[in-house]
């Protein structure tokens, strides 16, 4: 079932003469020809929720748009940068103007007049493509004044950020693309009341957006008639470490772990043992092997003590070294915190030391319990999500493999007696 | 001194009109600046904030948040080494040091001719090819030694 990757690796498909031989832009005429507030009733029917990370239904997230308040904006979130998640780039890379179609149809829905995309800052050859992109857009009359007589005017830009994880957070997002410090905000008030400019704003994954068009054309039943019963049709998984063929793939969702591991990406590499696996990008926690028939949803997922996050799924097989790589993400998080409040700040840099002192044989006995008692203090605690993400890698590989802490705390305390 | 050219002038001026209020153009001139000077020095701030009607001081507050920007001159080229998860579990560590020991450098240095700024890299999406880098706009992927040999010796 291919709805996002249809056609993805035709030649040209950038162009829009052969985007359109290929359906493209044909969405817009079935969207024009209804009320915006029934695009919005299809879209909540297809039970499509958002691809970014929080999984939020968004038909009922543009519903929340502040009642007669405009001028209202859409962003769209190209800031893909999550540890192991590499999908949003092969959409806009070779299929920009689909993610331009799902943004008119959504502008129209929300009646929406200005739209950003804003990549982050290493995407600038795909932003320079997708302003090409944009250009013949606007020559062809999907972008522009009046848009194939709709009454809708819609001017959509290119915005690059500059290197700042948080800055995928949405409203540190807002806060980048208003030209300030990529810091969160206080939520309450959502962006759907008080967005970009203090107006009300929609906010949305590349990959969430891309697949409107489809659900415009098919309508919200038939998208709703994949996947399981709560988790509605397809997703981009990014596959990535220990595996044969890692690249990118549409699954319908609820397919299980073991068959996008071993059908889809080839096994794992030299036929090694499968060790772990994380299943929804670095901020999520990591299972082991004995969970890979789990289904690839957002509820089984989570059952299992996990997330489906942003679609990346990181396999690691047995020669894996279990601190090695949580101290790397441990790094990651400390690294990316923006510093605004005190438990993410501080706790993501003592986890990152203490991860380090056992890596190197400096730490003693207790602490593995320490790094549980920081992920206790921040769970929860943190101004925006930054926080729990980084708990996530800690938290999860302590539980899943404390064996590996203890005995590498042994080993190396071992080998300090011996010298 | 530091001064935009007519052309830039006009360029600035299309920028700021995608927004309805200035302030927004901020990160959109810091790149301009940076993508003809390899960085943004003090006079560029000042210039920049003149534009946007935005102090000197709080140009670089907000400059600095971000990992691209440069307040120093760089390298002509600039190479991001991903040292991720994805990358990493695919031998990228060793790579780096391949890389830093061929260039003779440190991660985080120029190499004594200004041609190269290396530096290690959070995660650029690029997860299903690692070992990656980029250097200055263009992804290399699958990286192997005999690769970044090929790559980095081909750039005049």
């Amino acid at each position: 079932m291919q709805i996002l990757f249809k056609n993805i690796d035709m030649k040209g498909l950038a162009n829009i003469d052969i985007y359109e031989k290929q359906g493209g832009y044909q969405s817009l005429k079935k969207a024009f020809a209804k009320k915006p507030e029934e695009i919005i009733e299809i879209v909540k029917v297809s039970g499509l929720r958002g691809r970014g990370g929080a999984g939020f239904p968004a038909g009922l997230k543009w519903s929340f748009l502040a009642k007669d308040v405009f001028p209202r904006y859409l962003a769209c979130n190209a800031d893909e940068s999550e540890p192991g998640t590499c999908k949003d780039r092969e959409l806009l890379e070779k299929n920009p103007h689909l993610l331009i179609e799902g943004i008119v149809a959504t502008c129209y829905a929300c009646q929406i007049e200005t739209a950003y995309i804003y990549f982050r800052g290493e995407f600038q050859h795909a932003s320079d493509l997708m302003d090409k992109a944009i250009e013949e857009a606007h020559k062809k009359g999907y972008l522009g004044k009046n848009i194939m007589g709709s009454g809708l005017d819609l001017d959509l830009y290119t915005h690059l950020g500059a290197g700042a994880y948080i800055c995928g957070e949405e409203s540190a997002l807002l806060n980048s693309l208003e030209g300030r410090r990529g810091e969160p905000r206080l939520k309450p008030p959502f962006p759907a009341v008080e967005g970009l400019y203090g107006k009300p704003t929609v906010i949305n994954n590349v990959e969430t957006l891309c697949a409107v068009p489809w659900i415009v054309n098919e309508g919200g039943e038939k998208y709703a008639a994949i996947g399981t019963e709560k988790s509605k049709g397809t997703k981009l998984v990014s596959v990535s470490g220990h595996v044969k063929k890692p690249g990118n793939y549409e699954i319908v969702l609820g397919m299980p772990v073991r068959e996008i591991i071993f059908d889809l990406a080839g096994g794992i590499r030299d036929d090694n043992q499968l060790k772990a696996f994380i299943p929804g990008g670095s901020s999520v926690p990591m299972l082991t092997a004995d969970k890979v028939d789990v289904g690839y949803d957002y509820e089984s997922l989570q059952e299992a003590g996990s997330m489906l996050g942003s679609g990346a799924l990181i396999v690691m097989d047995h020669t894996v070294n279990v601190v090695e790589v949580t101290l790397r993400l441990a790094y990651f998080y400390m690294h990316e915190s923006c510093g605004k409040c005190t438990p993410c700040r501080e706790g993501t840099r003592w986890m990152w030391q203490i991860l380090g002192k056992i890596q190197t044989g400096e730490g003693v006995g207790a602490q593995v319990d320490k790094l549980l008692d920081i992920c206790d203090n921040m769970s929860f605690k943190c101004f925006c999500p930054l926080g729990d993400a980084a708990v996530g890698p800690v938290a999860s590989s302590i539980k899943c493999f404390r064996s590996d802490y203890d005995e590498l705390i042994k080993k190396l305390e071992g080998d300090k007696v011996a010298t | 001194m530091f001064v935009f050219t007519s052309e830039e002038k006009n360029k600035i001026e299309k920028i700021v009109g995608r927004y309805p209020v200035k302030q927004s153009a901020l990160l959109p001139l810091l790149t301009l600046v940076q993508r003809r000077d390899g960085y943004v020095s003090p006079e560029a701030m000042e210039a920049i904030g003149k534009e946007l009607e935005l102090s000197p001081a709080y140009v670089q507050s907000v400059m600095s948040f971000y990992t691209m920007y440069h307040a120093q001159p760089t390298g002509k080229y600039i190479i991001l080494f991903c040292h991720n998860i994805s990358c990493q579990l695919n031998g990228a560590d060793e790579l780096l040091k391949y890389t830093a020991k061929k260039l003779a450098t440190d991660v985080g240095g120029t190499t004594t001719d200004k041609k190269f700024t290396l530096h290690q890299e959070e995660c650029l999406a690029a997860c299903c090819g690692g070992p990656m880098m980029r250097v200055n706009d263009t992804f290399y992927e699958n990286l192997t030694r005999e690769k970044i040999d090929q790559i980095l010796d081909s750039l005049p």
